[in-house]
């Protein structure tokens, strides 16, 4: 299924989850905060926050330095 | 009113309709508490200092080190093991005299944040650890004062500003800090000497921007800059419902320092 992550389009399996995508992509997901259509996923709904056609997500990296 | 002398250097700026001389007397009378004095915090002090920001202050513990130099523009290498605030102070007033220089020879805390914070009507961070980082944002958002958050490493930027109540907070997206050595600092992994320079102006315009109250702050959007793809992008946001801090239910209601994401390494960055 089509996504946009980060701006760009992107093919995802079907019945994706957030987690799933963050593994897909090589993220550990505390090094960063994931958006699905303008809405924060908290942490602990990573496993179960499932994605859909046309999802706009954003992967949020922390960056620390100054 | 405007001295002859104020009118030649800000002319620049007085010619702009949205400055003016009624908005360079607004910047003059405008106090910008800039926490930080490395590399974000070197071209926000030495720009807002420029600008005419009439009371700027500005907070860090450190003594200026050899490898700072690379990026912290503000800082000479006369000035290798000086404190940092009093080096960025010297160059501060050399550009413009009739701006007052308050120093805080201090990392903040949980303890004197809100007191430091008090006298400002705009708080920029140029920290470099994530528990000044919350820490900032948590007392900003208490206090209801505006502020700008910023952070680099490697060729990577990010920026947003923070209206109290009104815009998504740092919170909002990060709930709270990732574990202890999950990202690692300049130190430890490199900045480009350049990226502080990008971010840190933009920091710098904001606080301009919203002392003059004209044009649109970066509220509700975190800006991200790749150095290496030259590419900025615009991360839509809206509060968080379920922010800790600013959200419907909050449990933060009073500053804390996040100690675990309080590093050793974080401090000599």
């Amino acid at each position: 299924m089509h996504i946009t992550l980060n701006g760009e389009q992107a093919d995802i399996a079907e019945g994706s989850t957030v987690a799933g995508l963050l593994e897909h992509l090589q993220l550990p997901r505390e090094r960063v905060a994931v958006e699905v259509n303008l809405a924060i996923v908290p942490k602990a709904a990573y496993d179960s926050c499932g994605l859909a056609e046309g999802d706009r997500i954003e992967v949020v990296h922390f960056v620390g330095g100054g | 009113m405007l001295t002859d002398e104020q009118i030649e250097r800000y002319s620049r700026h007085i010619m702009l309709k949205e400055v003016g001389g009624k908005g360079q007397q607004r910047l003059f009378d405008g106090r910008v508490l800039i926490i930080g004095a490395g590399g974000l915090g070197a071209p926000i002090a030495l720009y807002l200092a420029a600008a005419g920001i009439g009371t700027l202050g500005i907070a860090d513990a450190d003594d200026v080190d050899l490898s700072n130099l690379q990026r912290q523009v503000i800082h000479f290498t006369p000035d290798v093991g000086k404190p940092k605030v009093e080096s960025a102070r010297e160059k501060m007033e050399a550009i413009n005299p009739a701006v007052r220089v308050r120093t805080y020879k201090e990392w903040v805390n949980a303890a004197n944040i809100t007191d430091i914070i008090r006298d400002y009507d705009f708080v920029i961070d140029g920290t470099d650890n994530f528990a000044a980082k919350f820490l900032i944002n948590d007392a900003c958002v208490l206090a209801g004062i505006p502020y700008s958050h910023g952070g680099i490493l490697q060729f990577d930027g990010q920026t947003m500003t923070v209206k109290p109540g009104e815009s998504a907070c740092y919170r909002c997206i990060f709930p709270e800090p990732p574990p202890k050595d999950a990202i690692p600092t300049c130190s430890q992994a490199g900045v480009i000497g350049v990226l502080p320079g990008v971010l840190g102006t933009i920091q710098a315009t904001e606080a301009i921007k919203f002392l003059l109250g004209k044009g649109e702050l970066l509220t509700n959007r975190l800006l991200t800059y790749n150095a290496l793809r030259m590419k900025f992008r615009e991360i839509p946001l809206k509060r968080n419902p379920a922010c800790p801090v600013c959200g419907e239910h909050p449990t933060i209601t009073e500053v804390k320092d996040e100690l675990d994401a309080l590093t050793v390494c974080d401090l000599k960055s």
